[in-house]
């Protein structure tokens, strides 16, 4: 959701987390809510593969 | 014995996730070491040097992608079989066991695009991928109107200027890159200690000095509002402190924060002019502390902003300014510290003449340079402060000499040294070997994330240290300092505790550690002369 980031610090912030899965526990634990992506590299890892996709897309 | 590397094929998992893997299979019944990595090439390198790159194994470990998961083994055959066996087992999402069926997890996004349908009210990305691919899912992340905090490291100038250009023009903010610690809103991001919310906002480029920061200013009974981390380089000229002027508006707006603290490192010239004019015109009071700089940066800050060189200076300041009396501990007491230090240095032998700062954070190697280095003294490091002697060889100690572990060469493949400590107690015990040390100063950083017990990680090493230097006829004096706050999980009584019944010195804060560390260098320094 686009929120400006002055307006975000007066609210409870909301998480996507994309990597450490560590780091969307931590904020869960302590009352957070929290996505976490079961990320993988784009294109099997090939970068020049996923510049291509993102152009295309 | 034998030797054996099981690649998955494009299967990923973060670096953290694996390290606990690798713990788990070591500790099985005839295992004798265990890793668990992604095939990058710097992983590669690692694991030839243990080994796997010899023999049969070669082709198999030159064909692993930095896509593919690989297991290297070596212990008994059936135990090294039986793993092989079943690899998967091992990739629960808890090492404990099974993520179990029809929960959450099994139903998490594979992709930013498909969390935000799930949760459109998301408004922070948190993103710790490899950093070839970080900049690519910033730009996404700010593109649908998030905010990113960023943890990986490795990500260009270039792309961290387009990053931060496209954010200022939504109004957001990017934490980052190389961002180890945040708070926003009573959440604590990444490397976080538990700590109160309360009215002091800090801005930082430094992810340890945010923590310790937040740490002291808890432990005072005070608390923070908001800590935004900027990354390291945001305040160089090339970035132009986009991330730092957002975050001080944003502070400056906040009805919740009452002061503003700035934490950093010296960096580009017209950036700091303009941001200490942007403090002068807070409608706040405002602290500024630069890690390292000698004196207050020109322009020094004007109007209701103050000037603290180091992270204890910073939070008196911002205690004072909220109205909290600061405590004792955080004031030093340099009488008693230097007869403590001398008592020290009686029991040495004339040929233990050096001090070593052996650092998980990065923040405490470069503050103690800074403390060390105001006395005159003399250090090597292998992240020195400007004036300050690099290290031929980082793994190498010379005189005195402050290292950081998080530096990008004991992290090539493996986790920072405040989750995994290998690296960090091999290094305690090279130096407790070595008959010039006299003192050694640590670190230990509790907080989310990190080891679940840092204290206990070291304490062997730190023990048998000591007592190699007492079986020559010395003493070593083992100096520490604890980030954190007794709400943190590993506890800072408890972690604390166990360092003094080992006779370890240890100080409320880094800062206070350094400067002890500075009586006994000058002491050492002294005797040396009259020698």
């Amino acid at each position: 959701m686009a929120m400006r980031f002055d307006e975000l610090i007066g609210a409870k912030p909301v998480f996507v987390n994309l990597g450490v899965r560590g780091f969307a526990e931590s904020l869960r634990s302590a009352g957070f809510e929290v996505v976490h992506v079961d990320w993988s590299p784009p294109a099997g890892g090939d970068l020049e593969m996923s510049a291509i996709l993102d152009e295309l897309m | 014995m034998a030797k054996r590397l099981i690649v998955r094929r494009n299967r990923y998992f973060d670096s953290v996730f694996l390290m606990q893997v690798a713990h788990q299979l070591a500790g099985q019944p005839g295992i004798r070491d265990a890793s668990a990595v992604m095939g990058t090439e710097a992983n590669r390198k690692v694991l030839a040097e243990l080994g796997y790159g010899a023999g049969a194994l070669a082709a198999e470990l030159s064909a692993a992608a930095p896509n593919d998961l690989v297991f290297a083994l070596e212990g008994d055959e059936a135990a090294v079989q039986a793993v092989a066996a079943d690899p998967d087992r091992w990739l629960s999402r808890s090492p404990q066991g099974a993520a179990p069926a029809g929960s959450a997890e099994e139903r998490e996004p594979r992709s930013l695009e498909e969390s935000l349908a799930m949760r459109p009210d998301a408004t922070v990305a948190v993103i710790s991928v490899p950093g070839q691919y970080a900049a690519r899912e910033a730009r996404a992340a700010i593109t649908r109107g998030l905010s990113v905090f960023l943890f990986s490291s490795n990500v260009s100038v270039e792309d961290e200027l387009a990053l931060k250009r496209q954010a200022r023009e939504k109004g957001l903010v990017v934490m980052g890159p190389d961002c180890g610690t945040a708070y926003l809103g009573g959440a604590g991001i990444g490397f976080a200690n538990a700590v109160r919310r309360g009215p002091i906002g800090i801005v930082g480029s430094t992810g340890t000095g945010i923590q310790e920061l937040a740490s002291l200013v808890h432990q005072a009974g005070s608390g923070i509002s908001h800590g935004i981390g900027t990354g390291s380089r945001d305040l160089s000229d090339a970035i132009g402190g986009i991330s730092t002027m957002t975050a001080i508006d944003a502070l400056d707006r906040d009805p919740g924060t009452k002061v503003v603290v700035l934490l950093s490192k010296p960096s580009g010239v017209e950036t700091t002019e303009r941001v200490m004019r942007r403090l002068a015109a807070c409608g706040k009071p405002a602290v500024v502390c630069v890690l390292g700089a000698r004196g207050a940066p020109a322009p020094a800050p004007g109007g209701r902003a103050r000037y603290a060189s180091t992270i204890d200076e910073a939070a008196v300041e911002a205690l004072e300014a909220v109205g909290v009396k600061p405590p004792k501990s955080l004031l030093g007491n340099t009488v008693s510290m230097r007869a403590i230090a001398a008592a020290e240095v009686a029991r040495m032998s004339p040929a233990q003449r050096y001090v070593r700062g052996v650092f998980a954070g990065g923040t405490f190697c470069y503050q103690t340079q800074a403390i060390l280095s105001e006395a005159g003294l003399h250090l090597y490091s292998n992240s020195p402060l400007p004036g300050m002697r690099e290290l031929d060889d980082p793994r190498v100690s010379h005189e005195h000499s402050m290292v950081d572990m998080g530096a990008e060469i004991f992290v090539e493949g493996r986790p920072h040294p405040m989750i995994d400590a290998t690296l960090r107690k091999g290094r305690v015990a090279a130096e407790g070997r070595d008959p010039a040390v006299a003192l050694l100063l640590l670190d230990f950083i509790l907080g989310a994330i990190s080891s679940s017990n840092p204290v206990g990680d070291l304490i062997d090493a730190i023990s048998e240290a000591k007592a190699g230097a007492q079986a020559r006829g010395g003493h070593l004096s083992v100096v520490a300092s604890v980030c954190g706050t007794s709400d943190d999980a590993q506890g800072l009584e408890d972690q604390s505790r166990v360092l003094r019944d080992a006779g370890v010195l240890v100080f409320p804060s880094n800062a206070q550690a350094a400067l002890f560390s500075r009586e006994v260098a000058l002491l050492l320094a002294g005797r040396k002369e009259k020698g």
